[in-house]
Formats: C-alpha cells, structure tokens, sequence
C-alpha cells in the first residue's frame, strides 16, 4: 500500500482521473505503472512508435487502428490522462447509474462504447462508415483468405443488411441497430416475390461498368442449385 | 379367450368406427390405441424377457417344432407330413420385431401429438410421452404382462443414453459454450456436490424422526440416493428448454451444467456405493474420492479430445470413401463412449467432448452431402432415444413394484427444490463477479428452476444392489420426483419464462453485420489487453486460434486455408438465401394470378428507347402481354421480359404476336402465348424494330449457366425458354 501511495501522489489531479472515469485509485495505479514501462523514454507522453514496441498488438489485425483510437486528431503525443480516458471505454457498464439528461453521458455507457467501436471502422470521422471503410477493415481482418471480388460481396452484402436508408453507408444509428436478417431475409408472403425481383433487379441493372452487371450475373447463378 | 384366438385372428381397426366426420386426431388416436392394443396382444404367446438367449453355434434352424400348448399354429393337423406351404415362426424374429415396434409405437405417439398443435405449445413431449407411456403401461399391467426391459442398466447406459449425449454435444453451440465454460464447470461440479451433500444430510436428518417410519435407512444410503437423484438430467432438461428460448447465457449454463455433472454424479455414485457396502469409512477414502473425481473428469475430457482429434484425422483422408464418411463419426463417437464406461470414468463427457472437438474439423474435410447426413442421422437417433426413454418411463412407473411413505417422498421433492434454490443463490454469488454478464435474480430463478431430473436417476436408482432393504422406497420416490419436475417444473416454466420476462434471445440473429463486429470486438480487446498487459481468456483464445491455424489444421484438414468465421459465415448465409429463393417460387403451384414482368431494354445504339409491358394470365394456360416501347429512332431494341409466375415448367409455348407502330415513335405489340398446363414461366426476347414494324418473338431456351432447362427449380425456369 506504501507504493501505492507513492505512486499515487506522482500522478497529477487523481481524483479528477477517478471522478471521471470511474476507475479506483488501485487501477490507476496499475494504469500508471503500465504507461511507464511503455514510456521508454520518460518523456510523460507515448507515441505511436512506443504502441508498437508491444510485439502482440503489433501483429493484431487492426493494432493500428486501436493504437490511432489513443491519438485525437492533430495530436502526435498521448499524455496519462488521456490514455486512461480512453481505456476508461472498456470498464463495465454501470447498471445502477441514473439517468440524468444534464449530466453528460459517461466514458463507459453503451452508447460511449458504440461510439468508440465506431470510430474504430470509420477512420476518416465522417460520422458513416462509407464502403471503402469497410473494405479496409474487412481487408486487414480477412488477409490472405479471400479474393478481392468476395471482400466485395461481403462488404456489399454487410451494408445490404445494415443500410436502412439506403446510401450505401452505415451511419452511427444504422450501427446501432444491426438489424437482423435484413433486406435480404425472404418470408414467403405474397409480396415476397417483389423482393426477388428488387434484389435480382438490384444486382442486374447496373450498366455502368461492366464488372458490376458482371457481379449481378454471379448472383443470379449463385442462386441456383449446383 | 383373446390369447386362444391367435395372433393372426385379432380383428383389424373396424373401418366402421373410423367415420368420416371424425377429424384427423381422433382417428390418429384410435390407431395408435388399435396398435397398442395389437402389440400388448402379440407380446401375449411369447412372454416376457430380459435376455436373448444365445444362439448354440453351428445349429440351422429350419422349422421350430410347434407344440399345440404355445404360439399359434399354422396347421392344426401335426401328423400331417406333406410339405408345408405357409409357416410361421415367430421366436425368430421376436426380439427385432418387437424393438421395431415399440419404436413405431412411441414415433406414431409423436406424430399424434403433433394433430392438434396447441398442445405441444403448453405441454413439453416429455410430458406426452410419459404419459401415453403410463397408459401403455396400465394395459400391460392389467393383463399381467412385463414390459421389454429398456431402463436396465446395461440396455439404458449402452444404447439408449449415448445417442442422446452425441446429439446434444454435436449441437452445442461452441462459442458461447467457451466463453462460458469457467460457469458451466462451477455449476456442474461445485453445484452438484452442494446437492447431493445437502439432500443427503437432511435426508438423513429426517429419517430419524420416528414418524416416518424410516430409521433404517443409515448415512450411507442416503448419501447415495442424494447423489443419484440430484443430478440434473441432459434428456429432460434439453427437451425442455429447446422450445423455450431464454438468453443464450442461461441456455448454454443450463446446457452445459446438464451435461458436465456426470463426472460427479458417477464418482458419487461408485463412491457411495462402495461405501454403502462396507461397514466403515475411512478418511484416506475420502481423499482417494477427491483423486478419482479428477481422473473421471479429466479421463473422461482426454479421452473425448483423443477420440476427436483422430476422428478428424481419419476423415481427411476419406476423400474416395464418400458414402461412409458419417460411420466414422458415429463409429469414433461410440468408441469413445464405451471406452470410457471400460475404464468406468466419465462417459458422457467423454462423448461430449469428443463431438465438441471433431464437429469443427470433421465439417470441413466431409462432402456437403456427408455433413447432412451426419447432423440429420444424430438428429434422428437422438429424438429416438428421448422418446423411447419417456415413453418407457411412462411404461416402467406402473409396472414396477412400489413402496409409498409419504413423509419420505414429500421431503425428497421439498428439499430437492430448496437445496437446489440455495445452491444456485450462492455460487451466482460467488461468480458473478468474474462474469462479463452478470446473472441477475431472473436469471437465476430460472436457473435454479430448470433442474429437472430425468431417467438417468431412473436407470440408476434401478441398479442399486439388491443388498439395500428400502430399494422400493428409492425407487418410488426417484419416480415421484422425475414426475414432479418433468410434469409440473417443465410445464409451468414456459408460462414463467414469460411472466417474469427473463431476457430473451432472438435465434435467428446470424447476419453478417453481427459476425464482422463480434470479430473486430474480439480483436479489439485483445488489443486492448496486451496494451494494459494483463491477460483474460480473449488472451488464451487468441492464443489457441494461432496454434489451430498453424499446426492443428494443417495435420486434421485435408484441404488447408484457413477460414475466418466471417467467411463461413458469409458463404452459410448465401447458400441459405438461394434456398429460399428456391423453396419460395417453386414451393407455390396455385398462384397463377398476378404477374408483373419487367422488360429492359438495352438500346443497342445511342438512342433512347423505354419499354414497359405488362402481362396477365388469364388463366393457367393462356397469358395475354402486351408491351409498349417508345422508340425514338431507327434502332434494334432488345427487351427482355421475365414474367415471374408460379407453376410447373414445361418448355413449349406457342405465343402470337403482333405489333403497331405509331408514327415510328410508338410500337405497341400485344402477344399472346398459350402453354399446355402447367407451363407458364417463360421468357422471351421481343427484338423490335420500329421502322420494320415486325415483331420476332424470341424465345430463349439455351442452356446457358443460369438458363438450364430445370424440373421445377423456381428460379431457373423463370429464365427458361
């Protein structure tokens, strides 16, 4: 306990820390022995380069994503402070919070961890999830295992699902929602036959290029039993 | 007088009661009773058995001597020495024959059910079974005849429980069950000792109250009923809670509790039995019980894993073998099962763990064909098995002898519920903090509500030694309280389940969208985790899904590239949507009316042109179209019309035409086809060329990729010719 104290009075405006991020003090604590070691260079501030001394996240699919969560925009440099902001987003939800409309929505509520799984996608901060986007995030997940024109389908069929007004990006309440099944879910009703011909018509009627009438016509055989 | 008959005398189910005006269920129901009735009646000229008697080796048998004092007779005249045109010899075939038809018996008592579907909303088919089961059995009890011995020991652990086990571990749902497996083990483990050490306790506590007449039952012997009857049972419990759908927590607890306690009901069981059987316990013997828990547990997993991960290698290379590819699975199964009950460690986690550990590589080395096969085969066997099981406890219940003490019985079922309520309340307690999802009192009420026991208890308590004075007692009560929970905690709780509004899951929620988020959460804390440096099970999981990738596929599949869930998931969801779109259109032959087409047309040239057309189907056989184009130049336009329709396909259609042009700008031509019946899904190409004023149907029936010619494939005769 007597390190810990020592170490506690080395941090600046811990009870700021906790107060906002719901942290205890024996967290910060740890937190703080972490940022350290991670700070070769003593510096009070980490870089990019020193996440990327960590050999696992370096090798993680989306390590480079996590690691820009750290650095808002223009910043080059992550002082203590914000990095315990930003892992604040994983502590558990607490239940028992009122809601208070006034108050401003803490780190750790479902929506603050939305938002950071979000922004995680969308890297340009444009508030959607364009297509490209996820092509990207689909790219580093999947690596070698697919073709470019399957990254392509999935990524089409993704925001096929989730896409409820249809500008062919997902925004942040279409990500909310994640609706299940979706546009392409068939129920067999009476209407259900216009549905076929929307999703055929969809895939077919593209004139523009080539490669996309050519994708419809890979559907359309997708359909059949082989 | 019914036995003097004969078999072959028994009337047929007299159509005359059969009338019309009877619906489905009740006629459903008199058959079965007439089947019944027939069965009980054919088991009359051969009695009872327990055993097949072996068969002396090298003997042929031709003609069974037939005495007039058994069985029918095909000719009354013995002396006769002629050569015998028709005979009849039953003791042959009995024991084949008589297994296909309680079989058949307990699959048409299924199907009854089904009639009238409200039932089984509200009532559970284990209750169903049971209870036609009981009404087989008062049959059989009233004309003194013994049922086939289905719940002895040997018959019940070797034939009846592994199909059941397999189908439950081959269908568990792997990711949840990983992610809950500290839960599942605690309950499994922690959660049956607490039962079975509490019921037997004050079990015993209550035998000395002179009331109930029950003081001769020692420490021993009650510890070991505790034992057996604490135990939750995989068979009722899973047919329970399948049709219920609670959150997937609490299903997957519930799921993997049932499954997990063997290892302890077993080393109880052999504990207490040995114990019971000898005058005094010592301590060493309490620590060597400890020892063998951990030999069964882990002896039982080991074996599974071992078993799995050969069967998996096995079938990398069946590749030439295609149409025994599923044998080996249930083949390899089986194998892990008995050897398992060979060394008497833990058999059904042996085969759970085995089913676990070989589904994932085994699915993906078999053809598609052998992967159906395989879940559809463990499907069936299992639902076998479940109903011949209740059907049989149903039959037993009357027909065993019994021992009522209401003092003993009531507290039995008193304090199953209580103990097992405590037990429930105070490990959520206890591991409630090292949850991601916390149980919240909900949850834990139908946790501890959900411990429904089962034949399992049935089988066991049945082969309790003989040397037991009140064995009767066991076996009454082991029925009271298999009855008690599986009829009253296994109606009420779907009522509950939504009364008090436990959280409830939508099964249907694969999508995409979901897989690709749960993977890149996955990543992210496991990102997040080397970045705090502090490692939870993310950690292990990352860790076991490298080595699967490198070293374990490489050995088991055949065809190695490594898939991403996303993947799979991916390709899964294409294939199920080209189902339904299938199943959709060629599922609905009646609707021949409304009928939208679209025509596009492709200008060939630079000018604009727009085609609309629509088509009405008369009837089936006759559909009028007529189509507009606005043309604005010389050019060939092509139009493609799809006239989405429903029936049969057939490839002849005669269709007429004709075409007005308006000023050059407007061609309206009307055509009208004729099909014979049944064919009404064709295409045709309408090539117009305005200044010509000709009209070319065109009909298209190359077998192009996606333009076979197909025998009721709903999307492709929509494109066919």
């Amino acid at each position: 306990m007597g390190s810990t104290n020592s170490t506690l009075s080395k941090i600046p405006n811990v009870e700021e820390l906790v107060q906002e991020t719901g942290f205890t003090p024996a967290h910060i604590v740890r937190l703080y022995d972490r940022f350290e070691a991670l700070d070769k260079e003593k510096t009070g501030h980490l870089r990019p380069q020193d996440f990327g001394a960590i050999n696992r996240l370096a090798i993680n699919p989306i390590g480079d994503r996590i690691i820009g969560a750290f650095f808002s925009p223009g910043q080059e440099t992550v002082d203590f402070h914000s990095f315990v902001r930003i892992l604040a987003h994983f502590r558990p939800a607490d239940k028992k919070r009122p809601k208070d409309p006034s108050m401003p929505e803490p780190v750790n509520s479902r929506t603050s961890k939305l938002k950071f799984a979000f922004q995680l996608y969308d890297q340009d901060k444009d508030g959607k999830i364009s297509r490209a986007e996820l092509l990207q995030v689909l790219r580093s997940m999947l690596e070698m295992q697919v073709t470019e024109e399957q990254l392509e389908s999935i990524a089409d069929r993704t925001i096929q699902e989730a896409d409820l007004d249809t500008d062919d990006a997902i925004s942040f309440e279409e990500f909310r929602k994640v609706p299940p099944g979706g546009a392409l879910r068939l129920t067999y009703q009476h209407g259900a036959l216009t549905q076929i011909r929307f999703i055929i018509v969809k895939n077919y009627v593209r004139f523009d290029n080539g490669k996309q009438a050519m994708k419809g016509n890979r559907y359309l055989k997708f359909t059949l039993p082989c | 007088h019914l036995v003097k008959l004969g078999v072959h005398e028994v009337p047929p189910p007299s159509s005359g009661l059969l009338t019309p005006t009877m619906g489905g269920f009740v006629q459903i129901k008199l058959a079965v009773y007439f089947l019944t009735i027939g069965l009980v009646l054919l088991n009359l000229p051969c009695g009872s058995y327990t055993e097949i008697p072996p068969k002396p080796p090298g003997t042929v048998t031709v003609l069974p001597p037939v005495t007039p004092a058994e069985g029918p007779q095909a000719f009354p005249d013995a002396e006769n020495s002629n050569l015998p045109v028709f005979t009849m010899n039953y003791a042959r075939i009995q024991v084949p024959f008589e297994v296909t038809l309680w079989v058949l018996l307990a699959s048409f008592a299924k199907i009854g059910f089904h009639v009238y579907h409200k039932i089984t909303f509200w009532v559970p088919e284990s209750c169903l079974l049971i209870s036609i089961g009981l009404m087989v059995g008062a049959i059989m009890h009233s004309v003194h005849e013994e049922p086939p011995a289905v719940l002895s020991y040997n018959v019940f652990f070797l034939f009846m429980l592994p199909p059941i086990v397999l189908e439950s571990g081959y269908f568990i749902p792997t990711r949840p069950f990983f992610e809950n497996v500290g839960t599942v083990l605690w309950f499994a483990v922690v959660g049956t000792l607490w039962n079975s050490i509490g019921i037997g306790m004050s079990l015993y506590a209550v035998c000395q109250i002179e009331a109930f007449e029950v003081q001769d039952i020692n420490l021993q012997e009650n510890m070991l009923f505790a034992a057996i009857i604490s135990a939750v049972d995989p068979v009722a419990v899973l047919s329970v809670f399948e049709d219920v759908s609670v959150n997937e927590q609490l299903y997957i607890v519930v799921f993997g509790e049932c499954l997990f306690n063997d290892a302890v009901t077993v080393v109880l069981y052999n504990m207490f039995n040995f114990v019971a059987e000898m005058p005094e316990v010592e301590p060493v013997d309490v620590f060597l019980g400890v020892a063998r828990f951990f030999v069964v547990g882990l002896g039982g997993m080991g074996f599974g894993v071992i078993f799995g991960f050969v069967a998996s290698f096995t079938t990398r290379f069946t590749s030439n073998v295609r149409e025994i590819e599923p044998l080996f699975i249930f083949m390899y199964s089986y194998l892990a099962y008995l050897v398992a009950e060979l060394f008497s460690i833990s058999s059904i986690m042996a085969i759970v763990t085995c089913a676990l550990t070989m589904k994932y590589y085994v699915e993906e080395n078999v053809s598609q064909r052998s992967c159906t096969t395989i879940r559809h085969v463990v499907k069936m066997l299992g639902t076998i098995s479940e109903t011949l099981i209740f059907f049989f406890l149903g039959v037993v219940t009357i027909t065993t002898e019994h021992e009522w003490n209401w003092g003993y019985i009531m507290f039995t079922l008193l304090l199953a519920l209580v103990w097992r309520g405590l037990g429930v309340l105070v490990l959520t307690q206890i591991i409630n903090p090292f949850r991601t999802i916390p149980f919240n009192f909900k949850d834990q009420f139908i946790l501890g509500y959900g411990g429904l026991r089962g034949a399992i208890s049935f089988a066991l308590v049945f082969t309790l030694p003989d040397s037991i004075g009140r064995k009767k007692l066991f076996v009454t009560t082991t029925i009271c309280m298999i009855m008690f929970t599986v009829f009253i905690q296994g109606i009420s709780i779907r009522p509950l389940i939504e009364f008090i509004n436990v959280r409830r899951t939508n099964r249907n929620l694969e999508t995409i969208n979901v897989e690709i988020h749960s993977r890149l959460i996955e990543h992210t804390i496991a990102g997040v985790e080397d970045l705090c440096g502090q490692w939870s099970h993310y950690y292990w999981k990352d860790k076991f899904l490298k080595f699967n990738n490198r070293i374990l596929r490489k050995i088991l599949i055949r065809d190695n590239r490594a898939e991403s869930s996303i993947v799979a998931l991916y390709k899964k969801l294409e294939l199920q949507n080209a189902m339904e779109i299938l199943d959709t259109v060629s599922g609905d032959i009646n609707a021949g009316s409304s009928i939208v087409s679209l025509q596009y047309v492709y200008p060939l040239s630079h000018s604009s042109a727009c085609f609309l057309s629509l088509s009405l189907s008369l009837s089936r056989s006759l559909s009028l179209a007529c189509s507009l184009s606005l043309a604005c130049s010389l050019s060939l336009s092509f139009s493609l019309s799809l006239l989405l329709a429903f029936s049969l396909s057939l490839s002849l259609s005669l269709s007429l035409s004709l075409s007005v042009s308006f000023c050059g700008l407007v061609t309206l031509s009307v055509s009208l086809s004729l099909c014979p019946p049944g064919c009404l899904s064709y295409t045709s190409f309408h090539i117009v060329h305005p200044s010509s004023l000709t009209h070319y149907p065109f009909n298209l029936n190359r077998s192009d990729g996606y333009l076979r010619n197909p025998e009721g494939f709903g999307l492709g005769s929509i494109y066919q010719g």
